[in-house]
């Protein structure tokens, strides 16, 4: 059940602390369109290879980031007292999590935005698809990424641990999601793995964004990282209990 | 007892195998109620009860008439944990107004519970800048809003200096003759004496209820400290 006016309040506190924090404004924001930039500059030999990878990095960098924020954040909030003091008021647990998706989805329709409009017009990065589409993949996926952050956050006592879950659950889906090797050309085991990685079909949403202007197989695309997301947030969900011992 | 606030009965909790509360029976009434005991007995765990946000194995916890923790109850009981519990990035103000709108109390509510703490010069600054004390007395405030019926207070007084802890005191019995229950936990015992009502906890129990003056009447002693030893004491005896 949900309450708006405490969705909403969360929402905007956590807006408010993200903006009171430069320099976690700045990586969220900034630093996609300069990993971006350096990307571009490395293979400034070989545009080709940029044409391929450019749109999966629009992919990862939602994922990522709001995976570590959101993991720091809600492991801050369960051991601070403030997560234990929300449960005393009216605010249910489906309040906590539309909020925290919603503030860092917010953020992540801008961080799209920038990154793609940099992307586009200054590294030259072919897009055939509609613009507002590499929004919505860029959302669902930064959302994705709340979700499992919030869930992975139940399971780390200190921020060193929490910080740890990277390496162990985003890395593996990077190396998978077709930004080294096209999917096809992976071992089969591997490219039956990357097939169940919610990371490796917000990558495909962006590489035909990129390639064709037809959007049924992006829409595909957004419904399977949508249904990932939600299944992150039912077990986020159930990792936020009132009563703990 | 007339009028309880909380009524708690054959309460049990198990935390790691261990039983940290052992069927405990108390009422709480009005007034200032002092949950005494050295740390570890188990204060914060029956706080918790209280609050509802405690996993219970057994009895039932009844807070102004319904169980404790249910929808009823989120709006009338105020509870600060040991910690501050407020957000150490945003200012004293931005706190408050954050809680009070989780609250959906009034707007006025939060220059209120400003100035009950006496933070009022402070409000727009960034809580993590601020002294322990200061922090301690944002986190009070964010219970004070919305003037609950009962309010819990995990240590609020630990480790101040002992002009803030009078002044905190004061602001505790000036709550409670506003009509707000007010039940602090503190396991330092001198502080026994500023209460109206005390519990005396040890090892997950209740060793002895009352005003501090019955207390020590009971105990035959002239300090509540004296008091807590002579009933271990008396306890220990019969049971050997």
């Amino acid at each position: 059940m949900i309450t708006p006016r405490v969705t909403l309040a969360i929402a905007a506190r956590v807006l408010t602390q993200l903006r009171r924090d430069h320099r976690t404004l700045a990586m969220l924001l900034v630093l996609p369109c300069l990993l971006q930039a350096l990307l571009w500059w490395i293979f400034e030999s070989t545009p080709l290879v940029f044409d391929r990878i450019g749109p999966a990095l629009l992919a990862i960098f939602p994922f990522f980031v709001m995976f570590l924020v959101t993991s720091i954040t809600t492991l801050r909030e369960r051991s601070s007292g403030t997560l234990e003091r929300l449960f005393t008021l009216p605010m249910g647990r489906l309040d906590f999590l539309a909020g925290y998706a919603l503030a860092f989805g917010a953020v992540a329709a801008v961080q799209a935005a920038f990154a793609a409009t940099v992307a586009v017009t200054l590294l030259d990065l072919d897009l055939n698809g509609p613009a507002v589409l590499l929004g919505v993949v860029g959302v669902a996926d930064a959302v994705l990424g709340t979700a499992l952050g919030l869930f992975v956050s139940a399971f780390a006592r200190t921020e060193f641990q929490a910080v740890q879950f990277l390496p162990a659950i985003v890395v593996p889906q990077i190396l998978l999601c077709g930004l080294l090797v096209p999917l096809e050309r992976l071992p089969g085991v591997l490219e039956a793995v990357a097939h169940v990685l919610p990371l490796t079909w917000a990558v495909d949403a962006m590489q035909e964004l990129a390639t064709t202007s037809a959007t049924g197989q992006v829409w595909r695309d957004i419904g399977v990282v949508a249904g990932f997301a939600a299944a992150a947030l039912t077990l986020g969900a159930a990792t936020l209990q009132r009563r703990t011992d | 007892m007339m009028n309880s606030v909380v009524v708690v009965d054959a309460l049990r909790v198990v935390r790691g195998g261990r039983e940290v509360l052992v069927g405990l029976d108390l009422e709480i009434g009005p007034g200032v109620t002092g949950l005494l005991g050295p740390s570890g007995c188990g204060k914060s765990t029956l706080l918790r009860s209280v609050v509802g946000v405690q996993r219970t194995a057994g009895g039932s916890v009844t807070v102004l008439g319904v169980p404790a923790g249910t929808t009823p109850l989120r709006d009338r009981v105020g509870y600060q944990t040991q910690s501050s519990s407020v957000y150490d990035d945003l200012t004293v103000a931005e706190n408050l107004r954050f809680f009070a709108r989780v609250l959906g109390g009034p707007p006025g509510s939060v220059d209120e519970a400003v100035a009950a703490v006496d933070l009022a010069g402070h409000r727009d600054q960034v809580v993590g800048r601020l002294s322990g004390g200061q922090r301690s007395r944002v986190g009070l405030a964010v219970a004070l809003l919305g003037r609950p019926d009962l309010l819990v207070l995990d240590e609020p007084t630990v480790g101040l200096d002992p002009v803030l802890r009078r002044d905190l005191w004061a602001l505790f019995h000036r709550i409670a003759a506003d009509g707000t229950a007010v039940l602090v936990s503190s396991h330092v015992m001198d502080e026994a004496e500023r209460c109206d009502q005390l519990l005396l906890m040890r090892e997950g129990r209740i060793i002895a209820q009352g005003t501090p003056a019955a207390i020590k009447a009971q105990a035959g002693v002239d300090d509540v400290e004296g008091a807590f030893l002579a009933l271990v004491d008396t306890a220990g005896g019969e049971a050997a």
